[in-house]
């Protein structure tokens, strides 16, 4: 099947005001009348539910933490772009736009990252209207610093803590909806499934995490605000909690999974330390403003840094790439410290890490500047790995950080299945193979702020309100089986806990699926990961029951959806023969080692249909149409 | 390194809840406290037994999810650390390490170390944020904003909202909590126009939650894991004073 992205027609920058202008409305008496459903409460989600409550619609918000404040953008660091200008750097939307579809490497649609670009600057009016701190000049104006792959200052930021802020105040405006009656919000409930009636989204069944019971909402319209699947490798920079199951229950009733195999590895994290660790720490991409990144010259040198002189060190990223330095694209910058900890000089003692050196920064700007802008950073360092990077250099590795693949959307952010809509980093859309810096926040609250209120109201326009309750019996349907999914989890009761299978599965998706795959490690993961799935359901060894809290019980179910999930990104991958963003296929490079994508044959979105368990998903394809870029070699050298 | 663990345990809200004892082998110093309990869940799990239930998500200090009083203070003994943040390299060898729920009258227990905290959530639904609609607002340089100004709004917006002031404080008081928000929003020139109104109604939800009252301890600044100071209740109280002094009709 070929998909259709429904992108307005004429020039690229009225596409948004045409779509606007085409669309129906929902009278503002009947709006209470419709009820929408938003799962997830990060920036995303918190934005749209707090967004569609003030348009009056009755909106049920769902979060699987104890507070919407939670989410995990909270974590984000660096900031958020928009094409401001404001430094008189030669900014524009078009710029914006540019170093966005670029960065994605010529995978993403070129009217959702116009739109984007088009948006931001309307986001950070918003949130300053809203009272996020952002950092500011001494004459009271907003300042601006750059992140990688682009060359001029566009990133907004509230110290390291920009997605906190953020999020706040996504969650301030959906504490005053709540207040306001608009908005019910249910924490400490995990959704589990979509229900479908008629071919549409009409509802969602969820556990709620304190009783264990488990119920179904109705509701005119879904929109799913999960955030992303990095987890999938067990070790990442996602929160614990933060899992595939919404986005993939959905793709197993019929929703299209676009682009899987598009992850990212952020260049900039703290290298694993031992067996037993949870999960890996982020650093903000923005340090490499200021901090510089070498490893050894020599193979093996296992001196501390300060003792190895200036002319035994390998600036490698501004060697490769002098044009954009240590601020090369992620996907670039993480491929490059790879491949030099793969040759034996890698940095620490396990080999796995390079530095990022500040000496040079705090010698040109002092210690105190470095504090004010990445003070937070700093102790977040030393809390965990011990050391002070003020004296000594950190010691990073590359880590699963971000999806840019997700089910498919249109351009009105609607999947496949009608009435079902997908934002944030549940969908695919913005990012193409590659996401840059601080462009994530822009994308959550694009989407949640300034999009869905506008499209949703389309295909609410043409539905009528309140066709299906609770006592369909789809909805019936849909809780019998997850009862019956929770009886036979816990009925297994074998030897071996969730967290290992987790562990395992994290370690195959790493070494098959991770930063290189190429055609042998992919099959070999499709191969593997059947098996592990059979041993779970065999052998998995969940404690308690399921009318209780029981956090087990939700790992293992979160868990199961990865075992499925993670040969789905094995398939995704191994049919795209080419190289492209956060996609490495080592059989598809460039004499120098950069990526060769394969334009002829892969300019387009995958998107997968669910066809059951052991049998492969069907292909669809949505061609990627380029009319005001020119799909060129992504060069930053 | 080996340690001997006393973890609370209740298994809901109506029931009561003991100190149990526990071991913690072959721990190594770079692992963080919830590592080591995740060590000893799967042991608890691969002997039978029920895990320890305990709140986390993020694990690097940011999301206010976990929640655990250590020896005797929320998050633990070292300074400016969440439970997540906090690593083994605190502890010695054969140690021996009390784990509890965070207790306060408005934070019911739901099991073991997993408390209720929404009562937080409703002192900010109460009034805590500033009342803008989305679109239609003025450009972002149309209002200017001195550094200093910005600078102590960041100060105050970084509480992560966990709640340990709360169980560190004898009498149970948010106050730190709201004082941060108060102060944060008050310092914007966006949320004067609401400031008098906001100060009032969350001091109402706040007393309407079963929180006490700020006695000056200063409990809650030596146990905040993100170094919110108790200024910002100074800064509270004159902001509702100012409030008190002005009001005109009810909130």
């Amino acid at each position: 099947m070929i998909l259709n992205g429904k992108c307005p027609a004429g020039p690229l920058a009225e596409k948004w005001d045409r779509r606007r202008n085409e669309m129906k409305l929902v009278s503002p008496a009947n709006k209470r009348k419709y009820k929408i459903i938003v799962a997830g409460t990060g920036l995303a989600g918190a934005s749209a539910a707090a967004t569609l409550g003030e348009l009056g619609y009755n909106v049920e918000a769902f979060c699987y933490q104890d507070s919407p404040r939670r989410g995990h953008s909270i974590a984000a660091q660096g900031g958020i772009n928009a094409a401001k200008n404001y430094p008189n750097d030669g900014d524009s939307i078009f710029r914006l736009f540019y170093d966005t579809i670029k960065g994605g490497d010529f995978r993403g649609r070129e009217a959702n990252i116009y739109r984007l670009a088009v948006l931001s600057n309307n986001i950070i009016d918003q949130c300053v209207a809203q009272g996020v701190p952002f950092a500011r000049d001494y004459a009271g104006y907003l300042e601006n610093r750059s992140f990688g792959g682009v060359q001029v200052s566009r990133t907004f930021y509230a110290r390291g803590q920009t997605g906190q802020q953020l999020l706040l105040g996504a969650y301030g405006a959906l504490s005053r909806q709540i207040k306001e009656g608009t908005v019910r919000l249910h924490p400490r409930t995990e959704m589990l499934d979509l229900v479908i009636i008629d071919g549409e989204a009409k509802g969602i069944t969820v556990r709620d995490l304190v009783t264990g019971k488990i119920e179904c909402y109705a509701a005119d319209a879904v929109c799913l605000c999960t955030g992303g699947y990095a987890n999938v490798f067990h070790l990442s920079t996602n929160a614990m909690g933060s899992n595939v199951t919404a986005a993939y229950r959905a793709y197993k009733k019929g929703a299209f999974f676009a682009n899987p195999c598009f992850t990212q590895i952020h260049p900039t994290c703290i290298p694993v330390s031992g067996e037993q660790q949870s999960k890996l720490t982020l650093m903000s991409e923005s340090l490499r403003n200021d901090g510089r990144v070498w490893t050894p010259k020599n193979k093996r040198d296992r001196r501390v840094p300060n003792d190895i002189p200036e002319a035994e060190r390998d600036y490698f990223l501004e060697r490769k790439y002098p044009a954009y330095g240590n601020l090369a694209p992620r996907d670039i910058a993480s491929r490059a410290a790879k491949d030099i900890c793969d040759e034996g000089r890698g940095a620490g003692s396990s080999g796995y890490g390079v530095y990022l050196d500040f000496a040079d920064a705090i010698k040109r700007l002092g210690e105190n500047k470095l504090r004010e802008r990445y003070g937070n950073l700093f102790d977040m360092y030393e809390k965990i790995t011990g050391e002070n990077a003020y004296r000594q250099p950190m010691r990073i590795y590359p880590a699963p950080h971000y999806a840019m693949g997700g089910l498919w959307v249109d351009y009105n952010l609607q999947s496949n299945v009608p009435g079902l809509f997908v934002l944030g980093e549940a969908n695919f859309s913005d990012h193409g193979a590659n996401r840059l810096g601080a462009s994530a926040l822009m994308q959550g609250l694009a989407d949640g702020y300034f999009i869905i209120p506008y499209t949703i109201s389309d295909y609410l326009a043409q539905t009528a309100f309140g066709k299906v309750n609770e006592g369909h019996p789809e909805f019936r349907k849909s809780r019998e089986d997850l009862e019956t999914l929770t009886k036979k989890l816990l009925s297994i009761n074998g030897r071996k806990t969730v967290s290992e299978f987790h562990r395992e599965l994290g370690r195959i998706m790493w070494d098959n699926v991770g930063m290189e795959r190429n055609e042998e490690s992919l099959k070999k993961a499709i191969a593997l990961i059947p098996g592990l799935r059979t041993e779970f359901w065999g052998n998995v060894k969940i404690p308690g029951n399921g009318i209780e809290l029981n956090q087990e019980l939700e790992k293992a179910g979160r868990v199961a959806d990865f075992l499925e999930f993670g040969e789905l990104m094995a398939r995704d991958a191994l049919h795209r023969n080419e190289s492209c963003g956060g996609h490495f296929r080592t059989e598809y490079q460039m004499p120098d080692g950069e990526a060769r994508r394969d334009d002829e044959n892969f300019c387009y979105v995958a998107a997968w249909e669910f066809k059951g368990v052991d049998k492969g998903p069907e292909l669809h394809k949505e061609p990627l149409v380029f009319e005001n870029v020119e799909l060129a070699v992504r060069n930053y050298k | 390194m080996n340690l001997t663990l006393f973890i609370w345990r209740q298994k809901g809200p109506d029931e009561k809840g003991r100190l149990e004892q526990y071991e913690a082998k072959n721990i190594s110093a770079e692992m963080s406290f919830l590592e080591m309990l995740d060590v000893v869940n799967e042991g608890l799990i691969k002997n039978g037994k029920e895990p320890v239930a305990f709140d986390h998500d993020c694990r690097e200090g940011i999301c206010g999810m976990c929640s655990q009083v250590i020896n005797g203070v929320p998050h633990g003994p070292k300074e400016k650390t969440t439970v997540c943040q906090l690593h083994m390299r605190n502890f010695k060898d054969g140690d021996s390490i009390y784990i509890e729920p965070f207790r306060a009258r408005a934070f019911p227990v739901i099991k073991d170390l997993i408390v209720d905290r929404s009562a937080l959530d409703r002192v900010i639904q109460s009034g805590g944020y500033i009342s803008v609609h989305t679109g239609g607002v003025p450009d972002a340089n149309a209002i200017l904003l001195p550094k200093e100004n910005a600078g102590t709004a960041m100060d105050a917006s970084e509480c992560i909202g966990c709640g340990a002031c709360v169980a560190a404080c004898p009498n149970g008081s948010a106050m730190l909590f709201t004082a941060a928000k108060v102060t944060h929003l008050a310092m914007l020139p966006q949320g004067k126009i609401e400031a008098a109104r906001r100060v009032c109604v969350m001091t109402d939800a706040m007393m309407n939650e079963g929180f006490g009252n700020c006695s000056n301890h200063y409990e809650c600044q030596a146990v905040c894991p993100k170094g919110i100071k108790v200024q910002f209740i100074a800064k509270l109280n004159r902001e509702f004073m100012k409030a008190v002094i002005h009001r005109k009709g009810g909130f």
